[in-house]
């Protein structure tokens, strides 16, 4: 199908930018992969699409203050060839080969990905699990929003309307960061069924700070927090036991099963976690 | 504000048009330029018959807008053969039967050429996996998998050659 | 032969001096494709053309009560927004009936829904406009006022006496009823020594062709002529049809089909919204283009599959198979698809079950019922998957039954090699087969004690693989007995007319066609090689109704063995005719001579004498210099068709080895294996590709495909993120053997390959995954999709 008619505006700077997201029906396009999609199916119709492509200084990532941020406008293909995020970020290296393809991962973006908080995506599960945050910037000036409050519902964010997304900050990995990621779907490259993005403090002896976040299971990433409880005191069976997921049905699998699943991939995430250096 | 003026080289070619802003990328290539040699297949991302190179990277020209290869530098499968940067693939797809219906082959051949860009020989898994993303149904895949896997081994032998 | 008789021994037509006959030779038209610069309907553009987009029904079963179009018709570059009832006047509608399929019914289709709409996605009105996007738009506007109606979309529930017919002038919602009963079923039922008895259910899919289905119609009213441009697998078959439902005299329609990107049945049938482009061409007097987007392909491109089959198989302990008992129930859609019928997919299944084996007891009943969900009909290697499945996975189940290897079971039972010709229960006839011999080649191919041996070490480990096969038979090279004895306008003979250009160059054209299995490159050998031109000299001409001769195209793998065999005769004849006029030339006897190389030969000695470029300046420039009374005539057209057996089966034989992760429920597969008997090999390669593809194909209906729906006749997964098809990573290597029983009934003896791939691929994938679940005690899977949901239901594990 075609995309319905709408007006095309290339914004020059962020505050550009947020000024057109004042106008009726706008739409902020970045890597486009999600919305240009929804847009040729005709399931969404904005009057005008904000460009945020050729602002300057949203695609750059820095280590700062115990941080790593990432710039909105950096790209999935970018964020997989930079060390920094290789070294200091390790479940998002983890996490970037699993979404969609090259050609795919060569213009979507991390800010996107976020700001889009689509229930099956890795990255919103692994800031998620990071305890990581958004920066926003609005009309009033730019806030940060920590990842905890900042998916509410399906595809529903606490962006306001007129907000764009800017960068993405997790605390940066150090020698007692353990990562666990593991995804399951019916090939390679799809939305998964089920997955669990996870990180954690190891000493050697056992795990702290223990999160576990699961995507697929619900309209926002979920925290298994009684799980993590019980993988911090160390016994994964307990974990397991503990879990308290209830995912609806879809057409890939139902909540029965992916709950089925998401025990499984508990398993194999702590091992990781437990054998893992970052 | 729903047409918009753009400037930018197609395979080479200096082009300058004005795009309604809706129209996609694969669209204003096929109509407004007349190479048709891009396919659509499902616009929405997922077939791969699309895949073209913008600023030398493969994309979906499905899901990007002409209006945002403003100033960029297209290639399209006409322009990677006319140049003779996939000769060896082609070939090869064409030694092996590695197309069929031909369809899924410029995407196809864009995204197997993205793959051997990144040097070194892929196994057979990593060639899979690379064009996962490329939907065949005709092939089975198996071909082009053999294709792939004997342009690498002929291309790093050549380079082990030419570093000597 | 006497040791004395110093006579050279007989060639085969087939010896040919440089043979292409066996060879695996690049397909010649490749370049174009590799280049992006093939020429698919989807690329045509003709001046002035419009693009045509539908109104579509959102419900499955609805009375449409009005349509108002004045906002649509005033909206930017709309040409014309035309209903249902307008375009009547210029189209009339078709029944998809047959007179061989008894009792086969259906209701009048027509090319845009009249006053009721049936299944959704079914077009309600068309709106023509300068581009796509436009005519888009304007479809927004049009409002239709639908009262919706019940949806029928079970199809166990489609004949009962509280259902709604769908189409109260016919009676009831069964389309085709058959039922066959041979040999004495009960008695040997009740004679086995054990009885297995399941339910198979396979899941409705659709072939995903990587270009859409493409149309653009061409009405030019000087010339009172319509060319369409369309990815048609059968150009003279669509050119009777638009010719007579437009009340035109098939010379005045041309249908061309050049490349298309991919097909596998789904561009043999006639669709709604293909006729009503042509038909808005004729009203508009202009171009109208129609490409079926990928969300509407799902919701329009027929669908196949959908069945139901209760099934028992005995057997004794000594591993006879006593009997085989089917019940077959398929839904199919609101209409039996045109001209083709969506009867023949169930007709293929009774037809097909047990086919292999000797047991000749066998009983079964098939019934096709209408129901409100999208059409239905023939798809690459037609009832065939459902057949060997259902075939196949009784006999693993009884093998596993009784404790017996599965490939000894299939020993026992598999109709000897040596015991043609022969006849199936249901009545297939069946000139030379060779399952004992593919059985063996595939047994050493895989190495199949080894891979037991592997099995069994990895069970020890708590890894669980599984090994599964499927025999099969398969149709290819139909005679008139599939279409033509039932009134269809469907040919089953083909023509090639070769010709000699003035350089001594080859063009033929044939009536197969191309969707890229080859057919092109298996009539340029076959020319190549009967004339004796270097393959580079031929230049193949397909799809084109005002060129071609009279042909039947490309379906139920008939292209090389009938299209073949039309392009190998015809090669012969114009051979003869050009070494007439070479031998008046050369004042030799024609008989004395050959063509080698391009070259007129001394055939004894293979001495050069007269280029063929020669002889065509000759002919065409210089006539004036030939004998008296010589008339050269440098073209030679020739036709074929099977006579002696309605069918040339093949047969083959697949294995998959496969591990099932019972944690996840997820399959991979390792490894898959096909050994197929397709008679003469023209090129091994082709072959090969197309056993690979629908091998795959296969895979797909195994693992990964479904088309679903809810219960009031809604597709919920309609796009490619949902409808899994199979992408490279998850596909295995495929490994290809042969065996080669020609079939006499032509001079090449080749039988077609396109199918069997897809045929034998379900069944074993199935059989490999009950296999690898055999010790954990799982129940068997017998329901397609095998989805990770439920392998882990069948392990108890959900």
């Amino acid at each position: 199908m075609k995309p319905a008619p709408f007006a095309y505006k290339r914004a020059r700077s962020t505050e550009e930018a947020v000024a057109l997201l004042g106008e009726k029906d706008a739409r902020l396009l970045a890597g486009g992969q999600s919305l240009i999609a929804t847009l040729n199916m005709r399931l969404s119709a904005p009057a005008l699409l904000i460009d945020i492509n050729r602002i300057d200084g949203l695609d750059g990532t820095a280590h700062k203050d115990g941080m790593i941020e990432i710039g909105a406008l950096t790209r999935h293909a970018a964020a997989e060839r930079s060390n920094v995020i290789a070294q200091h970020a390790p479940l998002i290296a983890r996490a970037l080969p699993h979404i969609g393809h090259p050609a795919i991962r060569n213009r979507g973006t991390l800010g996107g990905s976020i700001a889009f908080a689509d229930p099956a995506a890795e990255l919103p599960a692994c800031l998620l699990a990071l305890d990581g945050e958004v920066e926003a910037a609005g009309p009033k000036g730019k806030r940060s929003i920590k990842a905890k409050v900042f998916f509410k519902g399906l595809f529903e964010t606490a962006l306001a309307p007129n907000e764009m997304l800017t960068a993405i900050r997790v605390p940066a990995a150090d020698a007692q960061t353990r990562t666990g990621f593991a995804e399951l779907a019916r090939r390679h490259g799809d939305y998964a069924i089920v997955g669990l993005a996870a990180s954690a403090r190891g000493d050697g002896k056992g795990l702290t700070d223990v999160r576990l976040a699961y995507f697929g299971v619900g309209a926002t990433p979920v925290r298994a927090t009684k799980a993590e409880a019980a993988l911090a005191s160390g016994n994964v069976d307990a974990a397991i036991a503990a879990l308290d997921l209830d995912p609806p049905d879809d057409v890939q699998a139902t909540g029965a099963v992916k709950k089925h699943l998401a025990a499984v991939l508990l398993r194999r995430v702590a091992k990781q976690l437990m054998e893992t250096q970052r | 504000m729903n047409e918009i003026d753009i400037a930018l080289t197609v395979n080479g070619e200096p082009i300058s048009e004005r795009v309604e802003a809706r129209k996609t990328l694969v669209d204003f290539l096929r109509e407004d330029l007349g190479l048709t040699g891009s396919h659509v297949g499902c616009e929405h991302g997922v077939c791969g018959a699309c895949t073209v190179r913008v600023n030398g990277a493969i994309v979906r020209g499905c899901l990007m807008l002409a209006v945002q290869c403003d100033g960029t530098i297209i290639e399209t499968i006409e322009g990677l053969s006319d140049s003779g940067e996939v000769a060896d693939l082609q070939a090869a797809f064409e030694q092996r039967n590695a197309l069929q219906c031909g369809y899924c082959t410029p995407g196809m051949i864009a995204a197997a050429q993205d793959l051997l860009n990144r040097g070194g020989v892929p196994s057979r898994d990593q060639i899979r996996e690379h064009l996962s993303g490329n939907y065949c149904r005709c092939t089975g895949y198996h071909a082009i998998v053999d294709a792939v896997e004997s342009v690498a081994q002929e291309r790093n032998k050549a380079r082990a050659g030419a570093k000597r | 032969m006497k040791i004395t008789d110093d006579s050279p021994p007989v060639l085969s037509a087939l010896d040919r001096p440089n043979s292409y006959i066996g060879r695996s030779v690049p397909r010649p038209n490749l370049q174009r494709l590799t280049q992006g610069r093939g020429q698919y309907v989807s690329d045509v553009t003709l001046p002035r053309m419009a693009h045509v987009a539908f109104v579509r029904s959102p419900h499955a079963h609805a009375r449409i009560k009005s349509i108002k179009v004045d906002a649509a018709k005033k909206a930017p570059g709309v040409i014309a927004v035309i209903t249902g009832a307008e375009l009547a006047k210029v189209m009339t509608p078709w029944v998809g009936v047959l007179t061989h399929l008894k009792g086969l019914k259906s209701a009048p289709q027509a090319p845009i829904a009249v006053e009721r709409a049936c299944w959704q996605g079914e077009a309600v009105a068309a709106v023509v406009a300068r581009t796509r996007a436009q005519a888009e738009d304007a479809c927004e506007l049009v409002e239709v006022n639908y009262e919706p109606l019940p949806a029928l979309t079970d199809p166990e529930t489609a004949l009962d006496a509280k259902t709604p017919v769908i189409h109260p002038s016919i009676a009831d919602n069964l389309c085709f009823e058959r039922k066959l009963d041979v040999g004495k079923v009960d008695e040997a039922l009740a004679s086995s020594d054990a009885v297995v008895e399941t339910t198979f259910l396979f899941g409705r899919h659709t072939g995903v062709t990587t270009e859409p289905r493409s149309i653009v119609a061409d009405w030019n009213v000087g010339e009172q002529k319509m060319t369409v441009y369309q990815g048609t697998q059968a150009p003279h078959m669509m050119q009777n049809l638009f010719a007579k439902h437009l009340g035109l005299a098939e010379h005045q329609v041309r249908v061309i089909t050049k490349d298309v990107g991919g097909s596998f049945g789904i561009k043999v049938h006639t669709y709604a919204d293909e006729m009503a482009t042509v038909a808005l061409s004729k009203l508009l007097k202009r171009p109208v283009k129609f490409v079926a987007d990928r969300i509407e392909s799902f919701v329009t491109d027929i669908h196949a599959r959908d069945h139901r089959v209760k099934a028992k198989i005995g057997v004794r302990q000594d591993g006879t198979i006593t009997a085989f008992e089917i019940d077959d129930l398929t839904g199919i859609g609101p209409y039996s698809v045109y001209p083709r019928t969506s009867g023949i997919e169930a007709n293929q299944v009774v037809n097909l079950v047990g086919g292999p084996y000797t047991c000749p007891n066998y009983r079964a009943q098939a019934r096709v019922v209408f129901t409100n969900k999208n059409v239905m009909c023939q798809y690459r290697a037609v009832g065939h998957p459902l057949a060997v499945a259902v075939t196949e996975g009784l006999v693993e189940l009884a093998a596993a039954k009784i404790g017996m290897d599965p490939l000894e079971l299939r020993r026992r039972n598999l109709i000897a090699d040596d015991a043609y010709p022969a006849q199936s229960a249901a009545g297939l006839k069946f000139e030379k087969l060779s399952h004992h011999e593919s059985l063996a080649h595939l047994d050493s191919l895989m190495n199949y004690a080894g891979l037991r041996a592997e099995q069994k070490k990895l069970r020890e480990q708590g890894i669980y693989r599984g090994i599964g096969f499927a025999s099969f038979i398969e149709v290819t090279n139909p005679s008139a007995a599939f279409y033509g004895v039932g009134g269809a306008k469907i040919t089953s003979q083909d023509g090639a007319t070769v010709k000699l250009d003035a350089q001594g160059a080859l063009i033929v054209a044939t009536g197969v066609t191309e969707q890229g299995q080859g057919a092109e490159a298996v009539v340029a050998q076959c020319v190549a090689t009967a004339f004796g031109v270097p393959l580079e000299r031929v230049r193949v001409i397909t799809g084109d109704t005002d060129v071609t001769p009279y042909g039947g195209g490309t379906w139920a793998s008939r292209a090389a063995g009938i299209g073949g065999e039309a392009a190998w005769q015809a090669g012969k004849a114009l051979r003869a005719n050009v070494l007439a006029v070479a031998g008046a030339m050369l004042q030799a006897k024609p008989e004395t001579l050959d063509i080698r190389n391009g070259v007129v030969v001394d055939a004894a000695s293979g001495t050069e004498r007269l280029p063929l470029e020669e002889l065509a300046r000759v002919a065409y420039f210089r006539p004036d210099t030939l004998p008296a009374g010589i008339q050269a005539e440098l073209v030679a057209t020739r036709h074929y068709v099977p006579r002696a057996w309605p069918f040339a089966f093949t047969n083959g034989v697949q294995a998959s080895y496969l591990e099932v992760d019972t944690d996840t429920g997820f399959v991979k597969l390792l490894k898959h294996w096909c050994v197929e008997d397709c008679g003469t090999i023209i090129n091994p390669q082709l072959v090969d590709e197309q056993i690979r593809g629908g091998i795959v194909q296969g895979i797909g209906a195994a693992l990964f495909e479904q088309c679903l729906y809810d219960e009031r006749g809604q597709m919920l997964n309609g796009n490619m993120a949902d409808y899994l098809v199979p992408m490279a990573a998850e596909m295995p290597d495929i490994e290809c053997g042969h065996v080669v029983s020609p079939t006499a009934d032509s001079e090449l003896g080749a039988k077609g390959a396109g199918e069997a791939g897809t045929a034998g691929a379900p069944a074993c994938v199935m059989n490999a995954i009950n296999d690898a679940l055999r010790p954990l005690h799982a129940a068997p899977l017998t329901d397609m999709p095998f989805t990770p949901g439920k392998i882990l239901r069948a392990l108890g594990k959900v």
